[in-house]
């Protein structure tokens, strides 16, 4: 039997078995960002240690910073605390930082893959779940905690036992208005927020083969909503075209040796999994979220669930969603009021997906009831939506243009929810009080659907709006 | 300075059932609380929200102040890898969890903290749920090395990785120490990557 990539990953990279029977695994990329980062760098220094590759490190600043006004000092007292220990960190530990000067500088699920850090073949590591993102490109990416980014830093290691694989085979042709963010959504709707916990997932199939690398990393990106800490996708011609010139990868004729070492890490043809399933991507519509869970989503045409329609352990969590989104089972989600309309964060905040809402919002105006921003993920993003005229489509329309950040994705930033707000958004969490406000609430949507519902005022289907 | 290790091999006290499956660590600690630079004070956030929202919420009940056990029920501490989360229940007194099951990176982070998650049947975290509900000042002991969980008369098996069960009673689970050891090995698997050494 062959192999799969995350197990021709995992033995390039296993050091040696420690004491524990754990894996000492060599990590090839540590992202770092301000916010998971400055208790590490402290226990380093308490230890006196060093970072062990500093030129396999990079820092970028993309949680707290505004994204409307970026004059230093931030307003915010703690958020220029926070810029000025991991400005302090990297320039002691000798850390690159993109800092909010520097052009390259953005969320650090766009800005890796953008700068050609991210590579196929690679162990990524990063003090953020949504590390997953990486694994687009046939990278072995995962979230960690703040401990866990000492280990690396001293190291460039963690101690972790090797997970299982689970093969998601997306079949047929995602259909007008259905996007990459509709097919990890009903992944997770029908695996559930923990069938992932213990597994890889690979994704592959028909629909997934089509893709952009964009809308790839979207898939892969919410892999740990499914309760999967990594996610990839085997790499082919469409990861090394992207890859080709990006600043950090491989030059002239080390690119096309690179290629040739990342084909061989691909997934062999007969090799084995833990677990396969298939989901049909040709009879996916436009989806939402309706509740309080990433996998409560439905698609935009349906109603929202009764507790009989549900599984017996998913009720009590539905029955506390009812509540919460003061959403009666058997109401259409279509119709619900959108106060709020949220472009951004490392789940679609890419060029292709502002493209995509722009084409949607041209010659529209947002409902006056709701407050809409676009939040482009990185600095060359806004650039290039720039360049584009995208800006004035959004603008022109009633959209907030911003700067590069997470912003609303969770708020912990001026960029917040008030009270019960209804936000639809193309971040990635709907959890309780997860965009800033204790109260306030979200749904989940592709980036065309959150713009077709700004104009509409409320959720509405986006196919309603393309000809 | 070297990091102060100590084994970590059974944990006794009294216990706080928070009920619920998918408790995201957002929910344990709001992200208006990561806007520092040190995990001090994060104890009395704990739960914040939700405490707000629920008088009742057990983290706000005289009898289960001084709990050293949280015992939760399916999926606790998924979403955000957010180290925030278990130093906030870590602070607040915690110093083990006991469910039904638990995210990965949740159940790493404490691990690396040197508090264990160890989960065990539904059926049983309910009944000692219930008991500790009944009866908030029994004492329970969950006990690492024979992997047994008891309260009263109820005795329960646990379940637990073995990396991390080794890791902890042998006092390991501060990794870096563990890593640092291979440094020649490091080095030496970092030069057969044809990305490190060039391609
Ligand atoms: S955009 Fe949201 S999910 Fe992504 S890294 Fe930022 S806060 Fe995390």
């Amino acid at each position: 039997m062959g192999k799969n990539l995350f197990h021709k990953v995992w033995e390039a990279h296993a050091v040696r078995t420690l004491p524990s029977g754990q894996t000492q695994l060599f990590i090839g990329l540590h992202l770092v960002h301000e916010v998971t980062s400055p208790q590490a760098f402290q226990m380093m220094r308490e230890r006196g240690l060093k970072v062990a590759y500093p030129d396999r490190t990079f820092a970028t600043v993309d949680h707290i910073v505004p994204t409307a006004q970026v004059a230093r000092p931030f307003a915010d007292d703690m958020a220029e605390q926070m810029m000025q220990a991991i400005e302090k960190n990297a320039r002691e530990f000798g850390v690159s930082l993109f800092d909010l000067q520097d052009e390259r500088q953005g969320i650090v699920h766009v800005i890796g893959p953008e700068l050609g850090l991210t590579q196929p073949g690679m162990t990524i590591a990063c003090g953020d779940s949504h590390t997953s993102t990486h694994g687009a490109f046939g990278a072995i990416a995962f979230g960690i905690g703040t401990s866990q980014v000492r280990d690396v830093l001293a190291t460039q290691c963690l101690a972790m036992e090797p997970l299982k694989v689970r093969r998601i085979d997306v079949t047929g042709v995602l259909g007008k208005g259905v996007y990459a963010k509709d097919v990890i959504l009903n992944i997770i709707r029908n695996l559930g927020v923990k069938g992932g916990v213990g597994y890889a997932y690979e994704f592959s199939g028909p629909a997934i083969a089509s893709m952009t690398m964009e809308a790839r990393m979207s898939v892969c990106n919410m892999s740990i909503e499914g309760g999967a800490r990594a996610g990839y996708i085997n790499p082919d011609q469409i990861t090394f075209d992207y890859l080709k010139d990006r600043p950090y990868a491989p030059k002239g004729e080390a690119f096309d040796r690179a290629v040739v070492w990342w084909q061989s890490m691909a997934s062999d043809l007969n090799a084995h999994y833990d677990d396969v399933y298939t989901l049909n991507g040709s009879a996916l519509e436009p989806t939402v979220t309706w509740g309080i869970t990433p996998n409560q989503a439905l698609f935009v045409t349906e109603k929202v669930p009764a507790l009989s329609d549900l599984p017996a352990d998913e009720r009590h969590v539905a029955s506390e969603a009812y509540e919460y989104m003061d959403l009666k089972p058997g109401t259409p989600i279509a119709g619900t009021p959108v106060h709020v309309a949220f472009i951004g964060s490392c789940t679609n905040s890419r060029i292709s997906d502002l493209r995509e809402a722009a084409r949607i919002v041209k010659g529209h105006k947002i409902s006056p009831n709701v407050k809409a921003l676009v939040v482009p993920g990185s600095k060359q993003v806004l650039k290039a939506a720039e360049a584009e005229g995208l800006h004035h489509i959004f603008r022109e329309a009633g959209f907030e243009w911003r700067n590069a950040g997470c912003s609303m994705c969770l708020a912990m930033n001026p960029d917040k929810l008030q009270g019960r707000e209804i936000c639809a958004s193309s971040s990635n969490r709907n959890f309780k009080g997860r965009q800033g406000s204790p109260t306030g609430r979200t749904l989940l949507m592709s980036p065309a659907m959150v713009a077709a519902s700004a104009i509409a005022g409320e959720v509405i289907d986006v196919r309603t709006m393309m000809n | 300075m070297n990091a102060a290790i100590s084994m970590v091999q059974r944990v006794e006290g009294s216990a706080v059932p928070v009920r619920g499956n998918d408790i995201d660590t957002d929910r344990i600690i709001p992200a208006r609380y990561l806007r520092a630079i040190t995990f001090e004070g994060l104890g009395e956030f704990a739960f914040e929200d939700d405490r707000k929202s629920n008088p009742n919420h057990p983290f706000n009940k005289p009898q289960y102040q001084g709990a050293s056990i949280l015992v939760v029920n399916g999926n606790f501490g998924c979403g955000s890898s957010r180290e925030h989360a278990p130093q906030a229940l870590q602070k607040w007194g915690i110093q083990t969890v006991v469910g039904e099951s638990f995210a990965e990176i949740f159940q790493g982070n404490c691990t690396a903290m040197g508090m264990p998650c160890v989960t065990a049947s539904p059926k049983d975290i309910d009944t000692l749920q219930t008991m500790i509900e009944k009866t908030p000042s029994v004492q329970i002991k969950v006990d690492l090395k024979n992997k047994k969980i008891t309260a009263g008369n109820l005795e329960i098996d646990l379940k637990i990785p073995e990396g991390n069960r080794l890791q902890l009673i042998e006092g390991a689970w501060d990794a870096t120490g563990m890593l640092l050891e291979g440094k020649e090995a490091i080095k030496q698997t970092a030069n057969k990557l044809p990305y490190v050494s060039g391609f």
